[in-house]
């Protein structure tokens, strides 16, 4: 497996290794969900890819919870990091 | 599981995994004399720490209930507390005489540290000579109260490490065990999942005023913890939010209800999972907790945080197979096979009971080995 997703509803999955761009394996630990997708960046481990489009200003959610929001629209396949999301939280002034 | 638990039992019916025999300092002066005392009594347990002059306060009080709930800790069969002025040195000794240990004070000024580190050696080799006679005997899983924070989290910290803890926390709950989580900051953006675990309104109140005051203390600073929350550390291991990082956190809680919502270093009065207020900074949170009395502290870790601390022992475990095979040393646990999909959960679970059980019953942890001894005091704010 490439990549773990906690929640059915998750909007990002977590690379369990170093990922490639390519074809890449999901496995959800809610379910017995796994799909193949494809990564259109390299998804360094313990990093995150979008299982989903995102537009700016879209919630983000993992856990089955907001972990923040898109700072720029966002397609399934890309990694998610600070440079595509922020926190809904706290926020630099 | 271990067939049978086993500890000490101290004279308030508190239950230690370890015995040690503590110098504890009242101030920074007297960190001298508690390092002579331990360096001419080998097998004293010396707990420097930086602060104890000019507080005053909350603060000055926090500072109190660590000391005296440190030295009142079942892990400490016996504690020789130094201070500069007698009046502060008096107030922790009673503090720790009210659980019926043996403990005694000596204050610094009008003898000097010469004549302290004398008589203050002569009394630490007499308790730690009748500490060595004191036994392990059985004891019940519901007597044993843990302590879980992590650090140096990263994503693997809420897919592997954390739900790893959650197990034993289920469990040790389920057994009539005490678990204390903190962490105040830490639960922003799942703070709310806390507030619906809580037991009642009561506690949900108290719960919620904890964290919004530690929400408004952050704001009024007029900063934000952004660059601090989530640390540099973090986000190299894949963290993008303070929610992020939380809901991680909030991984390694269980299932279970919160029970009560305590201020720092207060000692649980009620079995199952209990909300501390805490700083989310590891030394300072470990030491909160074994002076609210846990024994053995669970520390999930991702990119691999080394902490120990002196009174409780620290049994760290993780998911990242990176930090895994490059600090071993550190790590009492690799459950990294989760990200594999090698084992179940409740498998990762059953294998940090058994290391749990083990460190009660006597076994070491690496921090414990390397030496890790971090005491640390939370300061509220600053002194006088």
């Amino acid at each position: 497996m490439d990549l773990l997703a906690h929640d059915d509803c998750d909007h990002v999955a977590v690379a369990v290794r170093d990922v490639p761009a390519g074809d890449v394996r999901v496995a959800w630990l809610s379910s017995e969900q796994r799909q193949s997708l494809e990564a259109s960046d390299s998804i360094p481990f313990g990093h995150k890819m979008a299982l989903a489009d995102l537009a700016e200003g879209d919630e983000v959610v993992e856990y089955g919870v907001r972990i923040g929001v898109a700072t720029r629209p966002i397609h399934r396949g890309e990694l998610v990091h600070t440079h595509n999301i922020r926190s809904a939280r706290w926020q630099t002034n | 599981m271990a067939d049978q638990l086993t500890g000490y039992r101290r004279p308030d019916g508190r239950v230690g995994v370890r015995n040690h025999v503590v110098a504890l300092p009242v101030d920074d002066l007297s960190n001298a004399a508690v390092e002579a005392i331990a360096h001419v009594v080998p097998g004293i347990l010396p707990l420097p720490h930086a602060y104890g002059r000019l507080q005053f306060g909350e603060d000055l009080d926090l500072t109190f209930r660590t000391l005296i709930g440190n030295g009142a800790n079942p892990n400490v069969a016996a504690a020789v507390v130094v201070g500069i002025e007698p009046n502060w040195t008096e107030r922790v000794v009673e503090g720790i005489a009210a659980t019926g240990k043996p403990v005694t004070g000596l204050a610094i000024e009008r003898h000097g540290d010469l004549a302290t580190i004398a008589e203050g050696a002569r009394r630490a080799a007499r308790f730690l000579q009748d500490a060595s006679e004191l036994h392990r005997e059985p004891v019940d899983r519901s007597e044993i109260v843990l302590s879980i924070k992590c650090g140096e989290s990263d994503t693997t910290s809420g897919l592997g490490a954390n739900p790893t803890v959650s197990q034993v926390v289920d469990r040790h709950v389920a057994a009539g065990g005490t678990v204390l989580f903190g962490e105040t900051t830490e639960l922003t953006g799942g703070e709310h999942l806390i507030a619906q675990r809580c037991v009642d309104d009561d506690v949900r109140k108290r719960f919620q005023a904890f964290f919004d005051d530690y929400f408004e203390l952050v704001q009024s600073s007029g900063a934000n913890l952004m660059g601090s929350q989530p640390t540099q550390g973090n986000i190299a291991g894949g963290l993008s939010t303070i929610e992020e990082k939380a809901l991680g956190n909030i991984a390694k809680t269980g299932s279970v209800r919160v029970v009560d919502a305590l201020g720092p270093a207060v000692r649980p009065t009620q079995a199952g999972l209990n909300f501390m207020d805490s700083s989310s900074a590891a030394a300072e949170f470990i030491t909160l907790a074994a002076a609210a009395g846990a024994v053995v502290h669970l520390f999930p870790t991702g990119q691999g945080n080394i902490i120990g601390n002196p009174v409780e022992p620290t049994i760290k475990l993780t998911a990242n197979p990176v930090t895994a095979s490059t600090m071993s040393e550190h790590i009492d646990l690799d459950v990294s096979g989760l990200l594999r999909m090698d084992y179940s959960l409740a498998e990762a679970g059953d294998r940090l009971m058994e290391v749990v059980d083990r460190t009660i019953c006597g076994r070491l942890t690496a921090a414990e080995v390397l030496g890790h001894r971090e005491f640390v005091l939370t300061k509220l704010y600053r002194s006088a």
